[in-house]
């Protein structure tokens, strides 16, 4: 869908279109970035981009950010997934950044906001745990404070990227006796102190992507705490409400339908019995789309009016990841017998992929996709939420 | 309609279950697939010795005689417990071929060493840009003297790089598209001008991209009448049709009984997740998939005992009908273990990857959907 653009957005579309294909690293245009880059490579576009000053849109200008409008947002939002740009590291940029600079002391600002901005710190989010996946209010990683120390012993798990990370925020227990969304602290971890072990998780499509993450009696100063002690679930869930605004993924679904239907012309001759079927499934996807990014404009509309959008993170979430999910889905379908074929992970040895390169990577992104629906908060969670939240249920 | 089972059947179910629960834990099988070779010689050396891989032929071969019956009780099983032993491609394709179209001499050389476990065979009949159109062929075999040579390319033979002897479909006239015309040879694998290209599989199989160049074939392989291929592969593919869906209700079979499981003993909100009503729907019309693919299996595989007429779009319907049900129950199956579904270690998503394979061989579900609409 293209915005009526002022002139200045104009320009400025322009500016960023040209930027990307100017400065984008070549290096990182593989198969599958999200598998297939090492860490230092995955860094590579956001340093450029922190050079430019465009490292984190949403931040405010005193920490950082670029002073962008919501238009000027929206147009880099939809630049770059257009473009097929991997996003600055979410957990980092997107997630524990606005919650130092919103409920972070001064210090913490000065310490963390300049690593994150650079690239220099990688960061992991330790929320779930064995026992606590829907139901997170329910953590039982404890941290007793000890002189200006909290002793944090527990389990993370399914911490996306953590061996990567330099530090992770994690939700803790503070205080046991209380309620479970009172109890709870959001305290920062460097991931270099002793008694923090990852153990790497392996997914179906064969990636090492999760993480299981061991605390055993870690020493964390106090000072690194983020706003008041068993206040943590607030600050949890205004980085929750962030998470799930950017997944509708309107850009990242638009270039892979774009892509699907170059390859339904290649693989699926016209008079092929298939055809129709392919012509109409896909259709209804690009409907879906339009549908979701339409709403995505309104509520982008009503939010520069000052209206609160409510739940509408929840419905992002939830289409935004069933229409990736079917794409992948149709676009592994597509692939025919090719889908049988699965890419052994980066350095792995199956060095032969049958047909064409293009659909090297539909098994793995069909495979992969199912976390969508389950992660940040599953899909039924955010049923639930609208439910409530919305038809007051 | 209720299959009733002979006393034969069920003692021949119980072995595979017991062999089965005693050498092809989920651990064991772990491993096998991890293996240099991808399969193991001593569990098929085992299928061999409890008669499993003579179970669908005819008493004269050492078989139940009652093929699809019997196909369908062993695959059924396999499903459940994810072999990766090529028993489909050379029992239920190669040696059903041979059985149902091959000359007196083809059966009494071939059949016995099959059923005895002494070969591997698999069948090459897709090409690039064939999609799932059997008789869409242009690979050539020409005649020369007493042999035909073939020259083409095979695309995703499961099972090649293990297998001893091979099943290829080439044009002996026509055009690339023609119904007729197509013929199918038993080619040697280690034939001269032969060449694999080997990967593995989403399922932990093995399969191969396969070149022939000018590969000399002796008039005796062919198999079956010359010009006649297509249509004796849609009769193998109808057969091998009722042996995926029955993998594919063995592996539906699993994925509920696991999913139901997790959802008892797993707690979120301090209750089990059974107790939330979304989830309770969820697993009935899982359940509700399972019984509608058995059934039509079972229906299935009654019309090609009894050899019935029509029974060609009763199979495109059932590809279709336990295609859509088995993606249903796997995705679902995932969804509901949370996290835990996407995790390697978990069977689950080992079920979820075969049945995701079962949809793609010999044709998905939207194609065989077509195809039941279009079939008289
Ligand atoms: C690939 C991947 C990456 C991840 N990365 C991270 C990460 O970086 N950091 C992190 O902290 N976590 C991460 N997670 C964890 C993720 O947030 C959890 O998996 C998710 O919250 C679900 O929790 P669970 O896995 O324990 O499933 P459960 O909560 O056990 O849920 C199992 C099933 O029950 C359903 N269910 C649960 N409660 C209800 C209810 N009340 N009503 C209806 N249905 C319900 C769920 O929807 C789901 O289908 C990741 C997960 C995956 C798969
Ligand atoms: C054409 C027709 C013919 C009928 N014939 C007869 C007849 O011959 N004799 C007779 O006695 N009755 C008859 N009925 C009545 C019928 O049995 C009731 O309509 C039915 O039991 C539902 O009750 P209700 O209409 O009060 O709806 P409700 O019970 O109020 O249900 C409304 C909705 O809520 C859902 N719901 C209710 N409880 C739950 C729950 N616990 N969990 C999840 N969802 C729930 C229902 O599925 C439904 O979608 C007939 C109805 C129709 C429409």
């Amino acid at each position: 869908m293209e915005l009526k653009l002022s002139s200045e957005d104009a320009a400025f579309r322009d500016e960023v279109r040209s930027f990307i294909a100017e400065n984008y690293p070549q290096e990182m245009r593989v198969l599958n970035p999200e598998t297939d880059l090492s860490k230092e490579q995955s860094l590579l576009w956001h340093r450029i981009l922190h050079r430019k000053g465009w490292i984190a849109p949403l931040w405010p200008k005193e920490y950082g950010g670029p002073g962008w409008s919501l238009t000027q947002r929206f147009i880099w939002e939809q630049e770059t997934s257009r473009a097929g740009t991997l996003p600055p590291l979410a957990f980092s940029v997107t997630m524990v950044g606005p919650v130092i600079y919103t409920f972070g002391t001064d210090a913490q600002k000065q310490k963390f906001l300049p690593r994150i901005l650079s690239g220099e710190d990688w960061w992991c989010q330790g929320y779930s745990e064995p026992g606590s996946g829907s139901d997170l209010a329910s953590v039982r990683t404890k941290a007793v404070r000890d002189g200006d120390h909290y002793i944090v012993n527990g389990h993370k798990t399914w911490t996306t990227l953590a061996q990567h990370a330099d530090w992770i925020f994690c939700l803790v227990r503070t205080d046991p006796a209380a309620k479970p969304q009172a109890g709870i602290s959001f305290l920062l971890i460097d991931m270099k102190t002793p008694g923090v072990t990852v153990r790497p998780i392996i997914t179906i499509d064969g990636s090492h992507e999760v993480n299981d993450v061991f605390l055993e009696n870690v020493r964390v100063p106090v000072a690194n705490l983020i706003g008041e002690e068993n206040k943590g679930w607030t600050y949890a869930k205004f980085l929750l409400g962030n998470e799930r605004t950017s997944m509708a993924g309107i850009g990242r679904s638009t270039r892979y339908l774009r892509r699907l239907k170059d390859i339904v012309r290649t693989e699926v001759p016209k008079d092929d019995p298939a055809s129709g079927e392919f012509e109409r499934d896909i259709a209804r996807v690009e409907l879906d789309i339009l549908a979701l990014e339409a709403t995505e404009l309104r509520v982008v509309a009503q939010m520069a009016r000052g209206i609160d959008p409510g739940a509408a993170a929840s419905l992002f979430k939830i289409r935004g990841t069933e229409i990736f999910q079917r794409i992948t889905d149709l676009t592994h379908r597509v692939m025919g017998h090719y889908g049988l074929a699965l890419r052994e992970p980066a350095g792995g040895n199956n060095i032969f992929m049958p047909g064409p390169a293009y659909g090297h990577t539909a098994t793995e992104k069909y495979l992969n996709s199912r976390k969508l629906s389950i992660y940040g908060g599953s899909n039924e969670i955010q049923r639930n939420i609208i439910a409530k939240a919305v038809l007051g249920l | 309609m209720d299959i009733q089972f002979t006393e034969e059947q069920e003692l021949l179910r119980n072995s595979v279950q017991r062999l089965l629960k005693d050498e092809y834990s989920f651990d064991i099988r772990r491993d096998i697939v991890a293996s240099n070779e991808g399969w193991s010689r001593d569990h098929w050396r085992k299928f061999a010795d409890l008669g499993l891989l003579a179970a669908p032929f005819s008493e004269e071969f050492g078989g139940f005689g009652d093929g699809p019956l019997a196909t369908m009780i062993v695959m059924q099983e396999f499903g459940r417990s994810l072999v990766v032993e090529p028993f489909m491609e050379t029992v239920v394709l190669a040696g059903g071929l041979i059985e149902a179209e091959g000359s007196d001499a083809q059966r009494h050389a071939y059949l016995p060493i099959i059923a005895g476990g002494g070969e591997i065979w698999a069948l090459a009949w897709a090409e690039q840009g064939s999609r799932y159109d059997l008789g869409n062929v242009s690979t050539s075999a020409r005649r020369s003297g007493d042999d035909f040579i073939l020259s083409g390319t095979k695309t995703a033979v499961i099972g090649a790089p293990w297998a001893d002897k091979l099943i290829v479909s080439a044009r002996t006239s026509g055009d690339r598209r023609d119904h007729d015309g197509v013929s199918l040879f038993i080619v040697d694998r280690q034939s001269a001008g032969l060449h694999l290209q080997s990967f593995k599989t989403v399922d932990g199989r093995r399969a191969a991209e396969i070149t022939l160049k000018d590969v000399r074939v002796p008039a005796s392989g062919l198999l079956g009448a010359e010009g006649q291929g297509t249509a004796i592969l849609e009769r193998c593919r109808d057969r091998a049709i009722g042996a995926l869906c029955a993998e594919a209700v063995g592996a539906m079979t699993e994925l509920n009984a696991s999913t139901l499981d997790y959802s008892k003993t797993r707690k979120q909100f301090g209750v089990a997740l059974g107790t939330f009503q979304v989830l309770q729907h969820r697993m009935v019309d899982m359940f509700v998939a399972l019984q509608e693919a058995l059934s039509l299996t079972q229906h299935l595989v009654l019309s090609l005992s009894d050899g019935e007429t029509g029974v060609s779009k009763l199979a495109s319907g059932a590809k279709a009908k336990v295609g859509y049900a088995a993606r249903f129950v796997g995705e679902q199956a995932i969804q509901l273990h949370g996290g835990m579904g996407m995790s390697d270690e978990l069977n689950v998503g080992h079920y979820f990857k075969r049945i995701g394979a079962i949809d793609i061989l010999f044709g998905d579900p939207a194609f065989h959907l077509m195809r039941f609409a279009r079939t008289s």
